[in-house]
């Protein structure tokens, strides 16, 4: 879709992970190697494009706070020259390329889960909204309580693995009741999870990352 | 100096303590239709005021200048208190507290005393403490009458009897109040409570109540409420005895501006408590005659030498991040096994007893964030929470498993080769689990997981396999 647009895409083969994981688990010393590496891999990159907004929250709310509390002045630099080049996907389609019609055909009734980093932390707003109602054949149907967490959290959804699935069976009800084919978020853990709940249910719903919604150019197979 | 947080260092761990409330149906019902009730009025009301970001950062600021200053701010108030004619104790921490007060109730030679809610006297397990001494407290707030009677204890900062309805409401008062013809009415049961507070708040001498604020510059204490209960708790009694947690302070008067338009707001959802009472010292024939402040430290001083957490100290107790939050929505208030219950309970209580109790809280919430937004003081509570399971994780008190499991993650997850790597060795291992493209019942910790859920298998090719095949990686 990207290159669609007439960018050119590289995909550095070095990049792991951004440490979110270790770092809201506690394991905020593991997760230092993690953010140094992240920030080694990307230097010099024009523009990050990150398709998830809870890696976006870990680098922008915790990244500085990480680099300060390691007492390092040179990768509290490197992270301060880092930060203004992420981009959250919506972010980087409606923000810094200013369009939202990417000219991408789905034609499915799709319901959005914004997820609570995206809301919350980068408060993205009607972005993603827009972006979908821009694609010929979507129909989106709003989901009821949509602001409520899935319940996923990480390591919540293990340590606290029975609140989680509660959590995640009233959003499961909500995502029922529209009935929906497709529900769609800017953020895969979200989906992993939602994804692990309706499949156990056999509930026939496909969980899409926005991505792929954007990159779609003809129907795509039923599940 | 020893501090207590109620029967929070004998509780339940979280998870085993929720995982009992998530099978009572009832209680589930009553807690999605409470919440939604005060999120909906909350939201409307705040949505009124233009400022209300600009409200919120202004009492962020007062609280974080009055920790920094609390010393001061403390010698103040106490000096002005007494000018006033009022009595100020100091208290280290709840056993200190509760003895201060048994003492004044014995020297009064009194037997009973008649309390306004007070979360910070069920902090101290202050009624139990007075029924040891021979002492019958009578609670006069009505959610917190309900408590009493039904032998119960509290679950929400604000609205202890959120877990009850009205029906359950009726059963405890046809029991204790020996009212077999009650009924369920909101009016009923208001008459029959009301017939059965009037009769204590006029016989009994001594009246406990907490505090909202207290204000340094003029010595005075705030209460605010909607029942009514709480103005004559404060005015009829003889003796009025105070508790108020140190980090309570207000500077001045006039701070009371930017809080009394966010408390009521943020709590019930009411533009202004239906009762605010504000009084400094004894005033003449009219209301007590002996006025006491006990200042209760309990581990609040613990909380301050930390300040990567101390915000939590900024809590004004209005509930709203117990109202917003998604875990608590299920749990209810019991599950967090401390008077202090939702995300603002999972920072303070294991904070307040230096660490070491409660350790299972900070792990309580999803890091949603919903807590943060609506807290009307801009306590941080998800970045407090993950500083404080790092806390957990430095002492060496998280299990071993989870200390094994991450510290493997993080080695595969330490560059693109070693992850790639361990999708390869994970497409191996994952075999004996996999069924039609989805993983189930796996050990150990993951067990969690996949007893409600499915998890995706790792695909047979990568996204960083297919790119590179695309021909177009061009790697670093």
């Amino acid at each position: 879709m990207l290159e669609g647009l007439g960018h050119t895409v590289e995909f550095r083969s070095a990049q792991a992970c951004c440490g979110q994981m270790h770092y809201n688990a506690g394991y905020q010393t593991h997760a230092l190697p993690l953010m140094e590496h992240f920030v080694l891999v990307f230097a010099g990159a024009e523009t990050i494009c990150i398709p998830s907004s809870s890696c976006v929250a870990m680098i922008r709310d915790h990244y500085p706070k990480m680099a300060s509390r390691a007492g390092n002045p040179e990768l509290g630099r490197q992270v301060a020259d880092l930060l203004p080049r992420v981009f959250e996907f919506s972010e980087l389609l409606v923000d810094k390329l200013g369009i939202t019609d990417v000219g991408a055909f789905y034609p499915h009734a799709v319901t959005l889960h914004p997820s609570c980093h995206s809301l919350r932390s980068l408060c993205v707003g009607d972005k993603p909204v827009r972006l979908l109602q821009k694609v010929r054949g979507l129909r989106l149907v709003e989901l009821p309580d949509s602001e409520q967490c899935c319940g996923f959290g990480g390591m919540f959804a293990i340590k606290n693995a029975d609140v989680s699935a509660a959590m995640l069976s009233e959003k499961l009800e909500c995502i029922l009741n529209t009935q929906a084919e497709v529900v769609t978020a800017l953020d895969n853990s979200c989906l992993m999870h939602i994804e692990g709940g309706l499949s156990r249910r056999r509930a026939g719903i496909k969980c899409v990352h926005i991505a792929e919604i954007l990159a779609g150019t003809e129907p795509v197979s039923q599940a | 100096m020893s501090v207590r947080v109620g029967h929070a260092a004998e509780a339940e761990d979280f998870p085993m303590a929720a995982k009992k409330l998530l099978q009572n149906r009832q209680l589930r019902d009553n807690l999605r239709h409470a919440t939604d009730v005060i999120r909906g009025k909350r939201a409307k009301v705040v949505n009124e005021l233009p400022d209300w970001e600009e409200l919120r950062s202004a009492a962020h600021e007062v609280k974080e200048h009055v920790l920094r200053y609390l010393g001061s701010y403390l010698e103040q108030f106490e000096q002005k208190c007494k000018q006033a004619g009022g009595q100020v104790h100091w208290a280290r921490d709840a056993s200190e507290a509760n003895g201060i007060i048994a003492g004044i109730i014995k020297r009064h030679g009194e037997s009973e005393v008649i309390k306004v809610k007070t979360m910070t006297s069920d902090e101290m397990s202050l009624n139990d403490a007075l029924q040891a001494a021979g002492i019958t407290p009578y609670e006069t707030d009505l959610a917190d009458l309900i408590i009493q009677l039904g032998e119960d204890a509290p679950s929400h900062i604000v609205v202890p009897a959120l877990h009850r309805n009205r029906s359950e409401v009726r059963q405890i008062f046809q029991e204790k109040m020996h009212l077999k013809d009650l009924g369920d009415r909101p009016e009923d049961l208001t008459a029959a409570a009301r017939e059965y507070l009037r009769e204590k708040f006029l016989r009994v001498k001594i009246g406990i109540s907490g505090a909202n604020f207290a204000i340094a510059e003029s010595g005075s204490v705030v209460v605010v409420e909607s029942e009514g209960n709480g103005r004559m708790c404060v005015s009829l009694p003889r003796v009025l005895i105070t508790i108020v947690g140190i980090e309570k302070i207000l500077p001045r008067f006039e701070d009371l501006e930017i809080f009394l338009q966010l408390l009521p707001r943020s709590a019930t959802g009411e533009r202004m408590n239906p009762y605010n009472s504000i009084w400094a010292g004894p005033s003449g024939t009219d209301g007590p005659q002996e006025f006491h402040v006990v200042l209760l430290d309990n581990g609040r001083t613990n909380v301050m030498a930390d300040p990567e957490s101390s915000e939590t100290l900024d809590c004004i107790r209005c509930g709203a991040c117990l109202n917003a939050c998604p875990v608590y929505r299920q749990t209810g208030g019991h599950a967090y096994g401390s008077v202090y219950a939702g995300p603002i309970g999972a920072i303070l209580t294991p904070q307040l007893q230096a660490l070491e109790h409660s350790q299972s809280l900070p792990y309580a919430s999803s890091l949603c964030g919903a807590c943060y937004e609506v807290c009307p003081v801009k306590i941080n509570i998800p970045d407090i929470l993950i500083h404080l399971r790092g806390e957990i994780v430095k002492r060496g008190d998280a299990p071993l498993n989870e200390r094994i499991a991450m510290k493997a993650v993080g080695f595969a997850l330490s560059n693109g080769r070693r992850l790639s790597t361990a999708q390869k060795l994970a497409r191996i291992v994952q075999r004996p689990f996999e069924h039609d493209g989805n993983l189930q019942d796996l050990p150990s910790m993951l067990a969690g997981w996949t007893t409600f859920r499915d998890l995706a298998a790792v695909p047979k090719t990568s996204f960083r396999e297919w790119w590179a095949e695309r021909g177009k990686g061009t790697g670093t």
